[in-house]
């Protein structure tokens, strides 16, 4: 499982990108792709929505069950990644590359986890 | 509690993803992953750990005649090396299970059952068993494997002849095993399940895995493959709650006998079961509420995107029988999303 140190993560498995003082970007773990096995649907959030922290902003789907994704920070979301609408697949081949939303007004990345703290949760999650 | 097939140290050291089903610990799938074991069914070959599932015996004169009554099937012209599948109904026609039936000899036979519904079908079963038979659950000593896709033939084949009509068996040896193979399947493909000892299910296993073209499937395509071929699950497009005439078996229910379940059978033919193409975007799942025209008309008993077909699909049991092309609209989490009633099965195999 590949858990890049560059990255901030949160409990519910999303990956965070920090891009700007106020922006970042948002996908789902190689654990969670990994969890949730072949992905054949996204549903992405709408542009301009409000990401409230902890809260569901959109779901990812795969054969056997819908998932839903939360939003690790409060926000705005400003764009969608809607290349994976056609190609959800690219979430389990590439899940760090494919960034599912980016966030804007985002006010403090509080509460994220490091690669090290991440990779902690995810071995008691599989004990 | 849950029970481990004989397999259950391969799966695990296969990397299977153990859950549980029907009271069995059973891998849903491998690293490979459902849409690869899947599209493997289609057009290669999967192997599928089966031994969950329920064998039970009926033995004697009356044995016939016992099956005649509880199964709503007719046997009585069933070859020995046939195989029928058929409903089992409570008195007011709900479904108890569905099974398959093979005709082992002159006066004995073997009916196929669903592993969660085992206990309360042998229940059943033997509540109503009548006259000169002899009833025996043999589920504990019987392992079962299927062999499914086009080339699971020359796999098989490798070892021993095989049955060659749809719905036949031969009893034979593999690796001089004792073994009974048949043309059946749960996939819509060509294929074989290969019934064993439970003590000789691990090395065959083994061996048909030499085999590189097989390809280890879960539960996961296992659902995937039945839906495509729009072939029901118990517990999803059938219950005690629904007749098999609602959910479309009519071919498995014989009228002009008597059986138990038929009046109730008679007395509730009001749904149907139909195939639904999503056309708007989404996944419909099961338990979902299926409109039309603003309308609620029934809900949908399974769905998910099929692999092999690329969309999402659902079935779903609904108030009349609606033509092809009829748009519904699915409740997906409080949005409705358009479909379009389809002909059923959504696959078909070329012979």
């Amino acid at each position: 499982m590949k858990t890049p140190l560059e990255l901030k993560y949160s409990k519910s498995h999303e990956w965070v990108k920090i891009t700007g003082e106020h922006e970042c970007e948002v996908g789902i773990t190689d654990y969670a792709q990994d969890s949730l096995g072949d992905l054949v649907f996204v549903n992405l959030p709408e542009i301009d929505a409000d990401a409230v922290k902890d809260e569901a902003i959109c779901d990812v789907e795969s054969v056997k069950a819908v998932s839903d994704i939360f939003s690790p920070v409060s926000g705005k979301v400003a764009e969608v990644n809607e290349e994976l609408l056609d190609a959800p697949e690219k979430i389990n081949e590439d899940p760090y590359g494919a960034w599912l939303f980016r966030l804007t007004d985002v006010e403090d990345f509080e509460g994220l986890l490091s690669a090290e703290e991440y990779e902690k949760v995810v071995e008691e999650e599989a004990h | 509690m849950a029970f481990k097939t004989p397999l259950y140290d391969e799966h695990v050291s296969l990397h299977g993803k153990i859950v549980e089903f029907g009271g069995y610990l059973l891998p849903v799938q491998y690293p490979t992953g459902v849409i690869a074991e899947h599209m493997a069914v289609r057009t290669g070959v999967g192997i599928f750990d089966v031994s969950h599932m329920g064998e039970i015996l009926y033995k004697g004169k009356d044995a016939l005649a016992n099956l005649n009554y509880v199964l709503t099937n007719d046997f009585t012209s069933l070859p020995i090396g046939r195989i029928r599948y058929s409903v089992m109904c409570y008195e007011d026609g709900g479904c108890v299970d569905d099974l398959i039936v093979y005709r082992l000899g002159e006066d004995s036979y073997l009916a196929v059952v669903n592993a969660g519904n085992r206990i309360k079908d042998a229940a059943w079963m033997k509540e109503h068993l009548f006259g000169d038979v002899e009833f025996k659950d043999i589920s504990e000593d019987v392992a079962q494997l299927a062999i499914q896709g086009p080339l699971s033939g020359e796999v098989l084949g490798k070892y021993t002849e095989l049955p060659k009509k749809y719905y036949s068996f031969i009893e034979t040896t593999i690796l001089g095993k004792n073994v009974m193979v048949s043309q059946t399947g749960y996939t819509g493909e060509y294929g074989f399940e290969v019934y064993c000892r439970k003590e000789d299910v691990t090395e065959l296993y083994r061996e048909f895995l030499k085999d590189e073209r097989v390809v280890p499937c879960g539960l996961g395509a296992r659902d995937t493959l039945r839906l495509e071929a729009g072939m029901p699950l118990y517990g999803h497009e059938m219950d005690e709650t629904v007749s098999p005439l609602e959910t479309g078996l009519d071919f498995g229910v014989k009228l002009h006998k008597d059986f138990i379940g038929r009046e109730g059978i008679l007395n509730r033919k009001n749904r149907h079961r139909v195939g639904i193409k999503m056309i708007g975007r989404g996944i419909a799942r099961e338990h979902l509420d299926v409109y039309k025209d603003g309308k609620l008309i029934g809900h949908t008993t399974s769905g998910t995107h099929l692999p092999y077909l690329k969309g999402a699909y659902a079935m779903a049991l609904v108030d009349e029988e609606y033509p092809a092309g009829t748009i519904v609209e699915v409740d997906i989490r409080g949005k409705r999303v358009e479909g379009e009633i389809t002909a059923l099965p959504f696959y078909k195999r070329e012979k």
